[in-house]
């Protein structure tokens, strides 16, 4: 027993003495810019020699601290390189000149007063805002007459179920291509029958903006459907009965009891539908890619005409390589996004509240 | 009459529900049709079975597998080797994380983080995209190894991006473990390290199935974040990314292109058909939780 721990320790020691020689090194060789090809190997082999050593080494004292360190540690490293730092980076580069690699001088709000000068950008703005209402009613909507259909007496009700749901499986950009075909092949050959004109959707930027309204409800309802599912499982049995018993039709269940019932529900799902409208980029991109023109807006002709607002941020930075203003609408987006997640939180807590 | 009424009712919710189901399922029986044709014949008409043969679609997925814009085995490969390194490492970590955070609830360090944690599922991708190519890049240039363009930086920006929502899951379900079960470990002789992997980690295995069908849907359909880190024409490509640059390289041969889908969703609804009722519960509780 006490050989195993002196064991221990020897092994331990020797990892973590190890790993640091090795991070020194490697530090070492990457300050004096070397480029040793292993360099990079020695690091990481470094540190998990530390991390590997800190945690079996067997003293009792300090043993929980040391262990709640190397548990937390590999995660959060990932989070603050990924997630944190390029946040706070973006945020300072968004008031400056950067070019991608690096900025030259300070610029203050110029980046921001700039974006509101494009009228393409306030397009986008405004087409985006149109696009979350019109999906967030449309999406729940659908959503729920599904869902009211999935939870009646019905044959075959689990292929049903899963056929609804199964196009949200399916990637964001190889959807747009399979619904551009249909847009430019099979939908023209409908028209072409019933007006005896070949007429494509997605070569008008209004028409455009319904195809990808379509694909989006043809994606996303059936995922919102099972949410909504999940839900109506949820309203007692018992209370249906007694209503059926007191002589409420159909109607008035769904208004009076059913809707009221799942609350929580409509509202968990009214904001997955606007978040996730916000942040649409795959179906844009594959389907129109942002394309379309529009004749004057604001007194200019775009060619914008169906770019929403996540598309036109990548295209401004990465297309047109113009990464200071992007990252700064990049920024406006967040502060979007943010509100809407405070809004739903305070409507969440103000429900409990009440329940 | 109450009866009648019932019965002819349950027929017409059937067919609504088969014609809603028609809709549903007609672009995957467009495009399973249309990769047995020639562009000719998709021309010709689109919807239609004539034309369809095995030989053709056999030679649309040769051309495609072996295009070198697409690439299909390694692409594949690419995706299948990020999507399941990262699944494990955000279920090993995650969890080591979470129990961890729940332990020390009291104080205030793991109060911090947690909600860090979950603050940051607010930040859109956007927002952090452009300097996390620039951090990335020096990063890789400081210590020697490639963060862009290759699988461990791709894996590592995984681990970070989903670390936040699979915390927030995992905590949520290991605060419902009762603490007496450690308590009496721990008076046996576990040591913290032995308690979590003996007797903590074996017990979340339902809730590590919801978060890796969720980070497992996430990852695989992804777009942005591998065209971002691994580039267009890039070394190593995952199946969306190549999908796109394999589109950009023909234009509107509609039979290769829906071939190259076709080959791109097919593993994807073979794992429905095996996992299906995990997978619609993992998105259920996923979306009440999150």
């Amino acid at each position: 027993m006490v050989d195993n721990a002196v064991g221990k320790r020897l092994l331990s020691l020797l990892c973590i003495f190890g790993g640091v020689a090795l991070v020194v090194a490697a530090l070492i060789l990457d300050v004096s810019r070397s480029n040793a090809p292993y360099r990079g190997a020695f690091l990481v082999i470094g540190i998990v020699g530390i991390l590997v050593g800190l945690f079996i080494f067997p003293t009792l004292k300090y043993h929980r601290a040391l262990m709640n360190f190397v548990f937390l540690f590999p995660l959060l490293f990932a989070f603050l390189v990924t997630v944190i730092i390029p946040l706070i980076l973006g945020i300072r580069y968004s008031f400056t000149n950067w070019d991608g690699i690096r900025f030259t001088k300070e610029v203050g709000l110029e980046n921001y007063t700039k974006m509101f000068q494009q009228p393409s950008f306030i397009w986008s703005i405004l087409l985006t805002f149109l696009f979350v209402v019109v999906n967030m009613i449309m999406v729940n909507l659908v959503a729920f007459l599904l869902a009211l259909l999935c939870t009646s007496k019905l044959k075959g009700l689990g292929f049903f179920r899963a056929s609804y749901f199964l196009p949200n499986l399916i990637g964001g950009i190889v959807l747009g291509y399979i619904w551009q075909f249909i847009f430019a092949n099979v939908v023209t050959n409908i028209t072409t029958a019933l007006f005896d004109n070949r007429y494509s959707m997605l070569s008008e930027t209004g028409t455009a903006f319904i195809a990808i309204i379509v694909v989006y409800i043809w994606q996303y309802a059936g995922y919102i459907m099972l949410i909504y599912i999940t839900g109506l499982n949820t309203v007692p049995g018992e209370i249906l009965e007694a209503s059926s018993i007191d002589g409420a039709n159909p109607m008035q269940t769904l208004f009076q009891i059913k809707i009221p019932m799942i609350a929580p529900t409509i509202t968990i799902c009214t904001f997955l539908t606007l978040t996730s409208a916000f942040k649409q980029f795959d179906v844009n991109l594959a389907l129109t890619n942002g394309t379309g023109s529009v004749a004057d807006f604001m007194g200019s002709y775009l060619t914008n005409g169906t770019e929403m607002l996540a598309l036109n941020i990548y295209n401004t930075a990465v297309i047109k390589d113009n990464y200071a203003l992007g990252e700064a609408k990049a920024v406006l987006f967040f502060i979007i996004l943010a509100c809407v997640s405070i809004l739903q939180v305070y409507i969440s807590n103000k429900k409990e509240v009440e329940l | 009459m109450g009866k009648k009424e019932k019965t002819s009712s349950v027929v017409w919710r059937f067919v609504i529900a088969t014609i809603i189901a028609i809709y549903v399922l007609f672009p995957f029986y467009l495009v399973v049709i249309n990769s047995c044709k020639t562009t000719n014949d998709i021309t010709a008409n689109p919807i239609g079975l004539n034309g369809v043969s095995f030989t053709q679609l056999i030679s649309n997925l040769v051309d495609v597998i072996n295009n070198t814009h697409f690439l299909f085995w390694d692409a594949f490969a690419s995706s299948l080797i990020i999507t399941v390194l990262s699944l494990v490492f955000l279920a090993v970590f995650g969890g080591m994380a979470g129990w961890v955070i729940c332990r020390n609830n009291k104080k205030k360090w793991a109060m911090v983080i947690y909600f860090t944690f979950i603050a940051s599922m607010i930040i859109p991708f956007q927002v952090v995209m452009l300097p996390l190519i620039a951090t990335f890049r020096d990063v890789g240039k400081f210590i020697g190894i490639s963060m862009l363009q290759s699988v461990p930086g791709i894996v590592f920006a995984y681990c970070g991006f989903g670390g936040a929502m699979t915390v927030f899951i995992l905590t949520g379900f290991i605060k419902g473990i009762p603490y007496d079960l450690e308590e009496a470990a721990s008076i046996d002789g576990c040591s913290p390290e032995q308690i979590y992997f003996k007797i903590i980690f074996p017990l979340l295995k339902p809730v590590i199935t919801t978060v890796t069908i969720l980070n497992g849907m996430w990852i695989w359909n992804d777009y942005l974040l591998p065209s971002m880190m691994l580039g267009q024409n890039g070394r190593v490509k995952t199946l969306p990314v190549a999908v796109q640059a394999f589109v950009g390289s023909y234009v509107k041969e509609w039979n290769m292109i829906l071939a190259a889908a076709l080959l791109a969703i097919v593993p994807m609804i073979i794992i429905f058909l095996i996992a299906q009722k995990q997978i619609m519960n993992g998105m259920i509780e996923g979306a009440v939780k999150g």
